[in-house]
Formats: structure tokens, C-alpha cells, sequence
């Protein structure tokens, strides 16, 4: 009964990633479209939590860990490539 | 019982999800949508892992789950500060109706 539940939510948060990923593609400045990759990220480490749940699989969490840790660092590396004009 | 309460945590995380994407979709310029952007990361995402706390109860599993609820805590607020600073000092365009003349002479 908690597994299907888990799966609808999972879905739902499929769903919600593509239309964030439609206003990645429409978004009409470059802050839009990071924004929008910004809350695909934190999704995504949703998503993953979730699916360990639905498969009890412990390992999920690290990945889930190690992808937050990417996601936030691409936010930052690209604001600083459009502020500055270079990486380092 | 505990079923009840991950249930619902559940639904309200996924619900904040979706205010947040609405949000992305109808506010007209940038700095607003921040604003639902921000909603969307830290009651979306922590209310979702929240209900996993509860129910794997108290293991390691819980642990790294609490760690990523803070980590995202952090780092959120840190990008959409970030994004909006970028924002401004680029010159992207802001709403007409945006009263910035009673924030001017503080700060600097």
C-alpha cells in the first residue's frame, strides 16, 4: 500500500521536473533558466530519497548527498561565470 | 498511525513542490521568481525528507537524511542569493511597479 503511494509521489515529482524543465528551455534570460535548473536539482535529491524508500536500498542516500553537493556547486560556477566573465 | 503522518507530510511536501513550479510559471520577472523558487527548495524538499525521518525511525539512514535536509537548507538560500545578486549588478530587467526608492541610502 506505502510502496504505490511512494511511486505516485515519485510521478508527481516527474511531472513537476518536466515543466520546470520547460521553463529552462522557454525562460528568457540566462537567471530564469538557472533558477529553473536550481529547483530541478533539489527535485532530483527528492526523487532519489524517495525511490530508496521504495526499494529499501540504503545506498541511494549517498548518491542523494554527493548530487546536492554537484547541483549547488554548478549554481554557484555559473552566476560566477555570468558575473565576472571567468571561473578563476 | 505512523503511516498517517508520513502520508501527510508527504502530500504537503509535494504540494509546496508544485506552488513553487506554479510560481515559476506565472511571476513576471526574475527577482519574484526567486521568490517561489526559494519556497519550493526548503519546505518542499525538507518536508518530503522529514517524512522519510519518520519512517525509518532512528537508524543511519535517518542521520544522512537529516544532514541532507540541512545541507539544502544551507546551500539553497546560498544560490538564490547568489542568483539574485548576479541579477542586479548585471541589470536584468526588474517590474515597473517594483518600489526600489525605499531601499535607497541603505545599505551600500
Amino acid at each position: 500500500m506505502m510502496t504505490e503511494f511512494f511511486l505516485g509521489v515519485c510521478v508527481a515529482l516527474i511531472a513537476l521536473t518536466f515543466a520546470c524543465m520547460a521553463r529552462a528551455a522557454v525562460g528568457p534570460t540566462a537567471m530564469d533558466r538557472l533558477m529553473a535548473i536550481n529547483i530541478i536539482g533539489t527535485k532530483t535529491v527528492a526523487i532519489i530519497c524517495v525511490i530508496s524508500l521504495v526499494f529499501n536500498e540504503d545506498f541511494f542516500l549517498d548518491v542523494a548527498i554527493v548530487y546536492a553537493l554537484i547541483s549547488f556547486l554548478t549554481t554557484i560556477a555559473v552566476a560566477k561565470y555570468l558575473q565576472t566573465g571567468s571561473l578563476f | 498511525m505512523k503511516d498517517i503522518v508520513v502520508v501527510i507530510l508527504m502530500v504537503a511536501g509535494t504540494f509546496f513542490f508544485a506552488m513553487g513550479t506554479l510560481g515559476l510559471w506565472r511571476f513576471p520577472d526574475v527577482f519574484s521568481r526567486a521568490h517561489a523558487s526559494t519556497k519550493c527548495d526548503t519546505l518542499g524538499c525538507g518536508l518530503i525528507l522529514l517524512s522519510m525521518v519518520v519512517r525509518s525511525g532512528f537508524s543511519l539512514a535517518s542521520l544522512k537524511m537529516l544532514l541532507i535536509i540541512g545541507f539544502i537548507w544551507l546551500t539553497n538560500a546560498t544560490a538564490a542569493h547568489v542568483i539574485g545578486n548576479t541579477a542586479l549588478k548585471q541589470g536584468y530587467p526588474m517590474l515597473k511597479e517594483t518600489r526600489t526608492w525605499i531601499y535607497r541610502g541603505r545599505g551600500e
